[in-house]
């Protein structure tokens, strides 16, 4: 019989098996286990007794292999005990075989859900196993993955009767879910003015682009950075299931709601550690890096993360990928997400207005420099949100909405989709050097146009690749073939203000 | 012991200020001289208190430290340009309290070149800073000596501009072989080489906060007018202003809005009789009188510009516009106001003063 740890995102299949043998009464469990397993034979004994079954004074021995990997997790009590069973011949052996049970036991014999169900049911899938066993709670969440016979338990009792007659199956419902694919309730028609960073926005989503909103506060840089996933395209079932499988590892599920159909927004407050950034533990959980995949992370505040925790985002920006390495084993963790970011200009936060900012420019500076360059390398849009005027603010005609916005980004998508078919990516933001040069090529003029840039306005070569990449985005939106000069220039615009500003060289021009 | 020793020795004499030296040379003509008063003579000059007694008696215990340094300076190639130097700027001698050596690194303002001060607050904006390297860089280019205090802000954005056409020259507030702040190194270097940093502070001094105000009356002394960019109601640069008045020579100021915090001291300073300043050719006319005025051909300029282009080009101006604001003004889209920016830019007309903040440029 089997059951599953977690070791990343990916359920790794362990196998149950227990043995009744004469000797003093003793019960052991070997397998390399970690507290929560060793707690296990407490609970299972003491709902064995509960639910009604007698455990002989004799040497009982489970064993858990692999024995070489380490097991973590509470999904063991359920297959532990009923190995016991079956070793005292309850249940017959054969319905065990090629079949993986999860669940944590109470102390009267009831099933408590766990969490990591989906990975394991994948895992179960990709073994060829005939069916997995849940707790009734985790039901819905086994259901999402297709190929695979789950069924729901209430109790151990339940369990041992459908064991032995497979026809008496309890009731294979939980309250049923309300299907609600609610409207977000942030919509972008709340910003008023803020015509830049809309227009940001709309960029970076059609092409998952990195962003970085630079403003006094209150100005609606979180506004805007909260109202992003409600403007990605919708996600396909392939996008679901990965999002959810993270989900279920650190048990994040809602109940009843098996799939996360919303694209995840996640913003750690800046006190983050990187570790909880990354993911981490002994056993790697994924991070809130992870928990943003196929989503947005917004880190408000962003002078204010430790350094450690904003360099550890360089190399998921770079791969989409996460690689923690421990001692045991390296772990993978998806990380493709749209990186948001938001900033004051100065440490009070209303520079340049010098009628109420009074921080000298080395202090502004140095505020500036907690954000290293490396990092601000890979953002692709830069963009000022400015205080509005009251007159600014109030004159503002009815803002478009989100629902408008996200209709251009689709179709910009649906190009992107044509462009990348057989490819393994998706966005305009993922292309590598080689897919810019054969995706986006330039006429005469606009090769004439990025040279007077470069020659002119001091940019780096090395962002060429990621203007051409905005460049695409905003000719994708437009639903025009070729890059032109306005998507140029607009691209540029976004990216060139890091290069004076950042160290400060406006001072001499 | 050599006679520029003594002077040296009287020179790093930091806490007895220039007029009681000055009135010491009256008395004791050589520093040599003075340095080797007897102790009774000493007590008997009653402008001195009994711890400036004290520490006049004990600098001459100290002869090996400051032979140390005098060495040490002239290994670094720093001059020290005494009272009885034929090189001694002439403007110095006619301000209260001259002081009795100049440190020098590089070359001390021409004599017979007129020189103007321009100074302003360290935290400016955009607008002063533009400002003040625009008017620094036309009176450089019209022969005129920049004459500045190498501070972060106005200060440094004044000299840099003014090295562009021509050359400049910095006062400090510490020892010539010092650079406050750090982070104006590159300036420091540039002013060496092509123009000159000054000090009457002895080398290795530290750039102690009283050491400024002191400073600021050479900066006035030095110049023939003073300008002042910006200032707050309270600030360093109103006190060059009020030297120079009480040395007799014109002040101009920038003026700003009433509502900017960082013109009130130059709105003030108009309010009781500055001149104002609205371009550079006002100080011109009145330093070089043969000054003849070229014409801006803002109109041309537009003249040759696209629609959009036009539309953005005639709402810049020298106050720093987010792109919000233009986009509100002209009332183009995002993309099109951004797309005009970046060719203005590429075209030398714009300048970008902050992250999406524009100005015309001033040149």
């Amino acid at each position: 019989m089997y059951s599953a740890t977690i070791y990343g995102i990916d359920g790794i299949l362990v196998t149950v098996e227990a043995d009744i043998s004469d000797g003093l009464p003793s019960f052991d469990m070997v397998g390399v286990l970690s507290s929560e397993v060793k707690e296990a034979k407490e609970r299972v004994r003491t709902a064995l007794k509960n639910a009604g079954f007698r455990i002989p004074p004799k040497r009982v021995t489970v064993n858990l292999s692999p024995a070489d990997l380490r097991k973590s997790g509470s999904g063991f009590d359920l297959p532990i005990a009923i190995s016991i069973l079956c070793a005292l011949g309850l249940i017959p052996a054969e319905s065990l075989k090629s079949r993986m049970f999860c669940g944590e036991l109470g102390l009267d014999g009831r099933l408590c859900a766990v969490s990591g169900i989906l990975p394991a049911a994948f895992a179960a899938r990709e073994k060829e196993l005939s069916g997995i066993a849940v707790p009734i709670d985790n039901l819905p969440e086994a259901q999402a993955v297709e190929g695979i016979q789950a069924t729901g338990l209430r109790t151990l009792k339940e369990a041992v009767d459908w064991l032995n007659h497979p026809e008496q199956l309890g009731e294979q419902s939980t309250v049923p879910a309300a299907e609600k694919q609610e409207e977000t309730e942030w919509d972008f028609c709340d910003i008023a003015g803020q015509a830049a960073v809309k227009r940001a926005a709309e960029i970076a989503a059609a092409g998952m682009h990195n962003l970085l909103c630079v403003g006094p506060p209150g100005t609606g840089k979180t506004m805007a950075a909260k109202r992003l996933p409600g403007i990605l395209p919708l996600m396909d079932e392939a996008e679901m299931l990965e999002v959810t499988k993270i989900y279920s590892v650190r048990g994040l599920l809602d109940q009843g709601a098996p799939l996360m159909k919303k694209r995840p927004f996640r913003a750690p407050h800046h006190t983050i550690s990187a570790a909880a950034l990354t993911g981490g533990g002994s056993v790697p959980k994924p991070g809130e890096i992870s928990l943003a995949h196929r989503g947005v992370l917004f880190l408000d505040e962003l002078p204010e993360f430790s350094r450690t925790a904003l360099e550890s985002l360089r190399q998921p920006l770079e791969d989409r990928e996460l690689t923690v390495a421990r001692v045991r084993r390296v772990c993978h963790f998806p990380a493709d997400f749209l990186f948001c970011a938001a900033m004051n200009p100065c440490k009070c936060g209303y520079y340049p207005d010098r009628s109420q900012c009074r921080c000298s420019d080395g202090s502004v500076r140095n505020y500036r420099g907690r954000i290293s360059r490396p990092l601000l390398d890979r953002l692709d849009l830069i963009v000022e949100v400015p205080k509005l005027t009251y007159e600014e603010w109030k004159s503002g005609e009815q803002a478009e909405s989100s629902a408008k916005i996200r209709a251009r980004v689709e179709a910009a998508c649906q190009i992107q989709r044509i462009r990348f078919r057989g490819m393994p990516i998706r966005f305009n933001s993922q292309m590598s050097g080689r897919q810019v040069k054969q995706f986006c090529p330039l006429g005469e003029k606009e090769e004439w146009f990025m040279e007077q840039i470069f020659q002119k306005m001091g940019m780096s070569p090395r962002h060429y690749d990621r203007i051409l990449k905005v460049a695409r985005t905003a000719a994708d939106l437009e639903g025009e073939e070729r890059i032109r000069e306005e998507h140029l220039s607009e691209a540029v615009f976004y990216r060139s203000m890091a290069e004076k500003y950042w160290r400060g060289e406006e001072e001499y021009g | 012991m050599d006679d520029r020793l003594y002077w040296h020795w009287l020179c790093s004499m930091e806490n007895l200020n220039p007029v009681k030296k000055t009135r010491l040379l009256r008395l004791y003509p050589s520093p040599e001289q003075l340095y080797n008063i007897e102790e009774k003579q000493l007590y008997a000059l009653d402008f001195l208190t009994d711890r400036e007694k004290k520490l006049f008696s004990d600098s001459r215990n100290e002869e090996k430290e400051f032979r140390k340094t005098y060495e040490q300076m002239e290994r670094q190639g720093i001059r020290l340009i005494t009272l009885s130097d034929q090189e001694y700027p002439n403007r110095l001698l006619h301000i209260y309290g001259p002081p009795c050596g100049l440190y020098v690194k590089g070359r001390l303002p021409a004599p017979r070149e007129k020189s103007a001060a321009l100074v302003g607050a360290r935290g400016c904006s955009s607008y002063g800073r533009d400002m003040a390297r625009r008017t620094g860089k036309e009176l450089a280019a019209a022969g005129i000596q920049i004459i500045s205090g190498m501070a972060a802000g106005i200060d440094g954005a004044a000299q840099w501009g003014a090295l562009e056409t021509g050359s400049s020259f910095a006062v400090l507030g510490c020892g010539v072989d010092r650079c406050y702040p750090v982070s104006n190194f590159p300036l420091y270097e540039k002013l060496e080489a092509e123009g000159g940093l000054l000090s009457e502070f002895p080398p290795g001094s530290k750039p102690l906060p009283w050491h400024f105000p002191q400073r600021n009356r050479l900066i006035s002394g030095l110049s023939d007018l003073v300008v002042v960019i910006e200032a707050r109601k309270r600030s360093g640069s109103l006190i060059t202003a009020a030297y120079a008045l009480d040395q007799g020579k014109d002040v101009f100021a920038l003026p700003g809005p009433v509502t900017a915090p960082l013109s009130e001291g130059c709105n003030q300073l108009i309010k009781n009789g500055a001149g104002l300043l609205s371009s550079p050719e006002d100080i011109l006319e009145i330093l070089t009188p043969r000054w003849k005025k070229p014409l801006k051909k803002r109109k041309e300029i537009e003249n040759g510009l696209v629609f959009n282009e036009k539309k953005v080009y005639s709402c810049l101006d020298y106050h720093a516009r987010s792109l919000e604001e233009l986009v509100e003004k002209t009332g183009l889209t995002v993309k099109e106001t951004a797309q005009a920016l970046v060719r203005l830019e590429i075209q030398g007309l714009a300048r970008r003063a902050g992250l999406s903040r524009y100005t015309a440029t001033t040149d």
